[in-house]
Parts: C-alpha cells; structure tokens; sequence
C-alpha cells in the first residue's frame, strides 16, 4: 500500500521505519514525560509541595479544586469556562460549515476574506485582546463574557474552523449533490439529507477542536473578559500568586475529561461509521 | 383559461429544476454562506486593529490619551536598545524552535503517514500526539518545573545512572527551559499540516521514483519535500506566530533572563500607556505580517488549501 521505502517481499520493515520509530517513542516520551510528573504529583501529601520528593499520597489537592479559594474560585471558573466554550463551539461550527460551503464556488472578495482569516489566525493572540478592550472603552460599554470575550475567542476559532473545513470539503465528492439533485431533491434536502451527513464527522471534529482552543485560550481573552474570570485566567491568578500542587491536580482532571471526551467522540464516530457501512456498504 | 392550461403544460414539460423558485446567483449564495464570518472578523479583527493603528500616533500623559497625529511613540519605540535587544532573542528563539519542530514534526508525520500501515494504528498514534494539547498550555509550561528543576526528574534520573554526579543547573530557568517548552508547546502545529500534506501523495509517485532508480534519499529531496511544502509553510507560519506572540513562556520559565515582546507590551498595557503600547503592538503586527508573507510566497497557500 503505502510505501516510503523499498519493501522487501517478505514483509520484513526498512531500517528507516525503525529509525523514526524510535524517534517517534522519544517524542511520545518527550511529550508525556513531564506530564507524568504532574499527574504524580498532584497526589502528593498534605504537607508536601510542588517539586519531588513526594511527601506521603493524598487527594487533598483534588479536594483544593472544588473549594472556593481566596485566590482563585476554581469551580466557578469553569463552569463559565465551559459555558463560553459552547457558545463558542457552537457559532464556529455554524459559521464556519457554512463558509467553508461557500468558498467551494469562486465568488468575488473571496480572496479578501481569506485573507482577512490568515491574519486572524497568525496576529499575536494578546494584541487582539487589546485592540478590542481599546474599542469598548472607545465606544463606552463595559467589556464582558458574553460579548467582547466571546468576540476575541472567535477571531481565533473561526479561522481555525474555516481552514479545517477546507480539508473537510475538499475531499467531498460532488457528484453525491448533483445526484441528489438529479433525483428531485431541493437545494434543503439536500443539504440536510446529503451534504451535511457526509461531513459530519469533519464538522464534529471542527466542534471539539473550538471547545477546547475556546476552553484553554488565554492570551486573547486576558484584554477582553471584564470582571469574571475563565478558568485559564484563574489558573494564571494562582501562578502568580503561589504555586501549590493544586495546579497539577488541575492538570490531571484536565487530562482525564480529555481522554473521556476523545473517547466519548471515537465511539460515536465508529458507531456513525458503521451504521453508514450497513446501511450503504460501498462509500466513495 | 387556455392560457393557463398552457402555462400548466409549460411548467410540467419543464424539468423539476425550473420550478418558480426564486434563484439567487451563485455568488450570492457563497456570499450569504461566508457573511457572518467576514463580518466578524472584520467587526471583532480588523477595526480592532485599525483601531490601534489610530491609536499609536496618538499623545498621552499619566492622566489619558488625546487625539493628535505624532510619531513620538514609534521615535521613541525603535531608539530604545531595549527594543532591539527583544526582538533579536525572540527572534533567536524562534528560529531555533521552528528548526526543531520542523524536523520533529516532519519526520513523525512522515512515520504515521507512510509507516504505519493501519489506518486504527494510524489514528491512535495521531491521537496520543494531540492529547497533551488539550491540556491547558499554562498547566504545560508549569509541568517542566518539577522535570527540570535542581532535584527534578530528569536530574534524579541521569544521577541514578551515572551520567552526572550533581545536579544540572541549567536545565530550568534558563533559555534551554524556554525553547524545551516551546518545543513541547507547539509541535503538534507542525505535525498535523504536514501530515495532512503527505497524506495527499499518491505513494504510485514513490514507487516510481523508485522504479526509476532514485535512491530513498533522492525521493524524499525531490518528491516527498516538494509536494509537502503547503503543509511545511503552514506549520512553520504556525509555529513562527506563536513564538513571536507568547508573552507566557518566556515569563515563567526564562527566570526573568530574557523578555518577549509581548510581555514588553504587556507591560505597557498595564501602565495603561496605550499609544506606546499601540505603536509597540502596529510593529511587531507589520513585522510578524512581513514573515508571514515571505513564507506564504513559498507556495501558493490559498491555492492548496481551498482549490
């Protein structure tokens, strides 16, 4: 099938399938490694601290999460954390499918709104923050969740929606609209019945990677937000302030629901996949 | 009544298509598609940043900020050796982490793209690359403070074998720590276009390069490389980016040794000296802009990407 290399008749791999094997395990350790101190340590004993040894196990930093702290208020923090991150993750999905529909038809200005997304996606994340703080204040209104925060946050994911909805439509075949067009479908049925079920796992895919660039963003929304916090503002507040190994419990429950929702997604997506093999075994 | 019995006949002969349904031209149609988009980015984005374009040649004293048209911030910006000092490490950085990530994340999305032969496998491994980036970037950052500390991880364990009798001092709070981390940061950004690169070469092309006689070195400069530069510039478009605007990093794992640009700026924005900070911001904007020309003139993004 694929093949980055002469392939010896029987099966047995090239040297450079090892040499980047072993590459490819050292990232994964790279990348895990101080992951798995965090996770350790954020078990550590009551009185230990943020750095080895561990002093004793316990779930006392666990249990620092969930108490409102003078620092921080962890649980509110993310119970806003994860209201804005819907909206969010809602307004990307619908903007950007529909957009990325768009842009398979050449229109005029195309070029001027592609753009405009390229300079979205690479301006350093705090300046845009600011240049919406300055025009609140310049048009007097106070700046919020729900508005200038939610404005900045989109900045960021609707580029990020547009682009990976290219690759999405770009290896959607055509011919399935023009048949269900042929056939008398309208251009709604269409588009219910056809292009949006053969997308949706791209489109699913578009949602989860909104919630979590909305869920972990900091620098854009820091300018923006007004009085509440979202939980990555909050965990700043306890960087500066003191570190204790609260932050890695942080961590590590962030991790978890990671792995959960990942999973959660999998499942879902095999389970489309295979109700879509019975029910139309040939797919192109 | 005739004529209407025609006009019936007419519609039925006419194919479903043709009904009277109102038909808007197909460039409306994209229009109406991507408005809220533009609209956004061009509310939430762009006015914004014109905004701060105003801004920046604005006067300001302790008290505010008044109107005027002066170009004393950007004077004063640019004769400061502080400045250029700033830009010079940012720069270094980012140019020794694009270097790392580009070699990583080429040659791990090579690996999953053209080694792993199923597509589950495929997937999974994929998948155990993005994980740590759902973890918040800050908890990220703070995490390489116990691996690399005095009586960190790595430390215990290159003295439990031998390599070094005391500790390493360099390994945090140091400019090793910086580029560690934004290595660790942002090689995912790498990783994935260039894997989406790859991925859309028929391996027909491989194996006749092959069949020609090129050797595995030769087939990767003159085939594999050329048809994934889209997704090399956009990683490294990605990755320049986030170097040049972090204001996190730096900050928390430098030890105060260096600066960024944006923790400048930051800085600035705190004091509430807005037409500095705006005319700090307006360079480093052109500056970042500029780069990001240079490497989009590589390859014709747009081209690749929307087709």
């Amino acid at each position: 099938m694929l093949a980055g290399a002469p392939r010896a008749t029987d099966g047995s791999r090239p040297w450079t399938f090892y040499a980047l094997g072993g590459l490819f395990a050292l990232f994964l350790l790279f990348l895990y490694g101080p992951m798995l101190v965090i996770y350790v340590l954020s078990f550590q004993g009551p009185n230990g601290g943020v750095t080895f040894p561990m002093v004793g196990v316990s779930l006392t930093w666990f249990q620092g999460i969930l108490q409102a702290g003078q620092m921080a208020n962890i649980p509110v923090a993310f119970e806003r954390s994860i209201m804005l991150a819907s909206v969010v993750s809602l307004l990307t999905v619908v903007f950007s499918v529909a957009a990325g529909l768009g842009f398979r038809r050449n229109f005029p200005g195309s070029g001027v709104i592609f753009y405009l997304a390229v300079a979205s996606l690479v301006m350093p994340s705090l300046l845009v923050g600011f240049g919406i703080g300055l025009g609140f204040k310049f048009l007097g209104i106070d700046t919020g969740m729900f508005t200038s925060a939610l404005g900045a946050q989109l900045t960021w994911t609707l580029p990020f929606g547009l682009f990976a909805m290219f690759a999405v439509v770009n290896r959607f075949n055509r011919a399935w609209e023009e048949a269900a067009t042929d056939l008398g479908a309208s251009a709604w049925q269409r588009l219910r019945h056809v292009t949006l079920p053969i997308l949706l796992p791209g489109i699913i895919g578009v949602a989860m990677g909104a919630f979590t660039l909305s869920y972990d963003e900091y620098a854009r929304t820091t300018l923006a937000i007004g009085p509440n916090n979202t939980l990555p503002l909050e965990i700043y507040a306890l960087i500066s302030s003191a570190t204790s190994p609260t932050l890695f419990a942080i961590g590590t429950v962030t991790t978890a629901m990671s792995f959960l929702a990942i999973g959660v997604t999998l499942v879902v997506v095999l389970r489309m996949q295979r109700r879509r093999g019975l029910a139309a075994p040939k797919e192109g | 009544m005739t004529s209407l019995l025609q006009a019936i006949g007419r519609r039925g002969a006419a194919s479903p298509r043709e009904l009277p349904r109102l038909r808007l031209p197909s460039w409306a149609v994209s229009w109406i598609q991507v408005g809220p988009l533009a609209l956004i980015l061009i509310v939430l984005f762009a006015l914004p940043t014109v905004l701060f374009l105003v801004v920046s040649f604005f006067d300001y004293d302790r008290v505010g900020i008044y109107p005027a048209f002066m170009l004393d911030n950007y004077h004063d910006l640019l004769t400061t050796p502080a400045t250029w000092r700033v830009y010079v490490s940012s720069l270094k950085f980012a140019f020794i982490v694009w270097a790392i990530t580009l070699f990583l994340g080429f040659n791990v999305a090579y690996f999953l793209v053209f080694h792993i032969r199923t597509a589950m496998v495929r997937t999974v491994l994929f998948l155990l690359c993005a994980i740590p980036f759902w973890t918040s970037g800050i908890i990220r950052t703070i995490a390489w403070i116990p691996f690399l500390g005095r009586n960190g991880a790595f430390n215990q364990i290159l003295m439990d074998l031998g390599i070094t009798s005391k500790p390493l001092e360099f390994l945090l709070f140091s400019d090793f720590a910086v580029i560690v981390t934004y290595v660790h940061l942002f090689t995912l950004l790498m990783i994935g276009p260039i894997a989406n690169s790859l991925a859309k070469i028929d391996p027909a092309l491989m194996e006749a390069a092959r069949d020609s006689g090129a050797s595995r070195w030769q087939t990767m400069v003159n085939v594999v490389i050329p048809l994934s530069k889209t997704g090399i510039a956009l990683g490294s478009i990605l990755v320049f980016t986030q170097v040049m605007g972090d204001y996190f990093v730096v900050r928390q794992m430098s030890g105060g040794q260096s600066a960024s640009i944006v923790s400048m700026l930051s800085t600035e924005i705190q004091a509430m000296q807005y037409p500095p900070a705006s005319a700090n911001a307006m360079v480093l904007v052109v500056f970042v802009a500029i780069m990001v020309a240079c490497m989009m003139r590589v390859v014709d993004v747009r081209k690749e990407l929307v087709n």
